[in-house]
């Protein structure tokens, strides 16, 4: 059922492209979440459909396959994909953002003809590696070697949690190229499946966000050609923290996605339970509970849509990109705890959705940056600005 | 050759329409709209007759206020190449919006019209019959598939009885049912083209139409709700019932 939320003015671009999305999550993949979860596979067949539409290129320029809508617009596919499936719109967002983007941004001319056109008509599938067994919080402090040997990079060591990592034909891969010089020692670079030396360990199994494939990445003596450097060799960190903003900014679409679909499944329910012979929906304390999720959510997006605008403005304030998916993130958890006990009985078994959001929820919490870790980063980052 | 094709903004059908507290119609501030979907089904047929190299133009009108444009530019993202919009804020009833077709259709001279059936929001199901006939032109209403070729059309329409299919000759104006086809999704790509293309707007008072309604809506109201239902002992007390309460036998 749709009902009236807040009209954001953001215009007739980007609400036929929510239409459309919203169209195809619902057809598409919303039919398929509760399977897509409950199966952990990665629903591969969707991916050429959503390049068929364009969303897998929202920032990337027409000349290599995008539409260059902008990072609002990507924002808002993300929240309908989400809506429909979270685990979809995180691999989705995996792919387009923290792939497809960070191509964009900093990949040459040569590497983005070569990369971009399929990762954009969805005939690859794309990722991004950070973390590490060692390193997650603590990016810097990596291990992953790339030493250069003449025209290529030999990479030994490890990296891990990397959603799509099972499913990846373009890995974006950040290693340390000098291990002497910190920060500046580290290199981002492209690695395909099927480099020699480069395998995948075994896919892991997660609370949510099942069917969004995560696992191990294994560099055995990998060979990476050193044209496959993605800007500069040791400036791999200026690559990773300034593509964070940008994640955090685009990724906090799914925590708005996932409230949504608690709206989605608690209004019509309300409305269907009889309990003391009225609809529950009559009883003020669930009204109360129905206006904390609606107002939070409201809040949410607002916060959320004007760092995207903002993006698109040329304006990226990490502090922001930062506080919108912090603040999304852990609302949308505690929206489908709420989603749960509306639904009482109900909301506790399988078979309605709502433990599936909170699951899915709970992943924006710890992905791309803890809360504690964004927390820590906004307080630093303004306690800075005014010394 | 030139297809014309109308399109009406309407409340979404997923929206549960509430009438009005003074009951002169029902809620639309605040309200999710969207295309009415017989007409994105019209829309998509003339973009096939177009990719199947029988059409060459389709444009595409709306008459109504100055958000309709947004449902034109959603007509021209599935692959119309323009679009007019007639500017009224007032209410266009089935026979004000014909005759201003009527006269768009004059100024443009389509070879073929494809409207919606009906709209979900009112159903009249009127607009498309009284076209033609203002035009003098053949009609073939809810069809279910349509095949041009020699300057006719060959509609199949679904009927009580079974599938009818009447040949006419172009122009003329056709309906759509809903299985003629399934509306592709609009791309991000053609999003972005439609952007650039001609929307153009003209009053009623330029095509010469006068829109003032000619039926008044006297009361709008909700369906009653249903009463719950008694359980009877026997075939007697039904039969006593169907005679003497409800005087149906």
């Amino acid at each position: 059922m749709e009902y009236a939320f807040l009209r954001f003015a953001h215009g007739e671009t980007i609400d036929m492209l929510r239409a459309t999305v919203r169209d195809f999550a619902l057809k598409e993949i919303a039919p398929r979440a509760a399977e897509i979860d409950r199966a952990n596979e990665f629903p591969a067949d969707l991916w050429r459909k959503l390049g068929a539409l364009g969303l897998l290129g929202i920032t990337v320029e027409e000349e290599y396959g995008g539409t260059m809508m902008g990072y609002l617009a990507h924002i808002i596919a993300m929240e309908e994909i989400s809506r429909a499936s979270a685990s979809v719109g995180l691999s989705y967002g995996a792919h387009s953002n923290l792939c497809v983007n960070q191509i964009r941004r900093n990949g040459g001319a040569a590497q983005k003809r070569k990369y971009l056109p399929k990762l954009v008509a969805g005939e690859h599938v794309g990722a991004l590696a950070m973390s590490e067994p060692g390193a997650g919080s603590d990016v810097v402090g990596m291990r992953l070697r790339a030493e250069r040997r003449g025209d290529r990079y030999i990479l030994n060591g490890n990296k891990m949690w990397i959603t799509n990592g099972p499913d990846a034909q373009v890995l974006v891969v950040y290693a340390k190229t000098d291990a002497s010089a910190g920060p500046r020692g580290i290199t981002a670079l492209l690695v395909e499946k099927g480099m020699k030396g480069f395998s995948t360990a075994q896919k892991l199994d997660k609370l949510g966000m099942r069917g969004s494939n995560t696992c191990e990445l294994v560099f055995r003596d990998c060979e990476v050609p050193a044209e496959n450097v993605l800007g500069e060799s040791g400036g791999g960190v200026n690559v990773l923290m300034s593509g964070l903003d940008y994640e955090r900014a685009v990724l906090a679409g799914g925590p708005l996605g996932v409230m949504a679909a608690c709206l989605d499944v608690v209004i019509p329910y309300v409305h269907e339970r009889k309990q003391f012979g009225q609809p529950i929906g009559e009883f003020q304390l669930m009204q109360g509970k129905l206006a904390d999720m609606y107002a939070t959510f409201s809040a949410c997006r607002a916060y959320v849509y004007a760092v995207g605008q903002g993006l698109d403005r040329g304006e990226t304030t990490r502090k922001d990109a930062a506080g919108a998916i912090l603040y999304s993130a852990e609302k949308a958890t505690w929206m489908a705890g709420e989603a749960i006990q509306a639904l009482g009985a109900m909301g506790y078994i399988n078979d309605t959705p709502t433990g599936r959001l909170w699951r899915d929820a709970k992943l924006y919490e710890i992905g791309a940056g803890t809360s504690e870790i964004r927390r820590w980063l906004i307080g630093r980052e303004l306690f800075s600005e005014t010394s | 050759m030139k297809v014309l094709v109308s399109v009406k903004r309407v409340v979404d059908f997923n929206v549960k329409v509430r009438v009005k507290a003074d009951g002169t119609g029902v809620e639309t501030a605040n309200v999710k709209m969207s295309m009415n979907p017989f007409d994105e089904i019209a829309i998509e047929e003339a973009v096939r007759l177009k990719e199947a190299g029988v059409a060459t133009e389709i444009l595409a009108v709306s008459c109504g206020p100055s958000a309709c444009q947004e449902t034109l530019r959603t007509a021209l993202a599935i692959g119309a190449d323009r679009a007019v919009l007639v500017e009224s804020d007032a209410e266009l009833q089935p026979l004000a919006v014909a005759k201003l077709m009527k006269a768009v259709c004059l100024k443009e001279s389509p070879q073929l019209v494809i409207m919606g059936k009906q709209a979900i929001d009112d159903d009249s199901n009127q607009t498309g019959q009284m076209l033609a006939a203002l035009l003098g032109w053949p009609q073939a209403t809810f069809a279910s598939k349509l095949k041009v070729a020699n300057g006719r059309a060959e509609v199949t329409r679904e009927v009580d009885g079974g599938l009818e299919t009447v040949s006419v000759r172009l122009p003329a104006v056709v309906t759509t049912d809903l299985r003629l086809n399934e509306p592709r999704y609009v791309t991000l790509p053609n999003i972005m083209k439609a952007k650039k293309k001609s929307l153009e707007i003209v009053k009623p008072e330029t095509l010469g139409v006068d829109v003032a309604p000619r039926l008044a809506t006297l009361k709008v109201a909700e369906p009653s709700k249903r009463k719950a239902g008694v359980k009877l002992p026997d075939a007697k007390a039904l039969v006593d019932k169907l005679r003497n309460e409800a005087k149906v036998i």
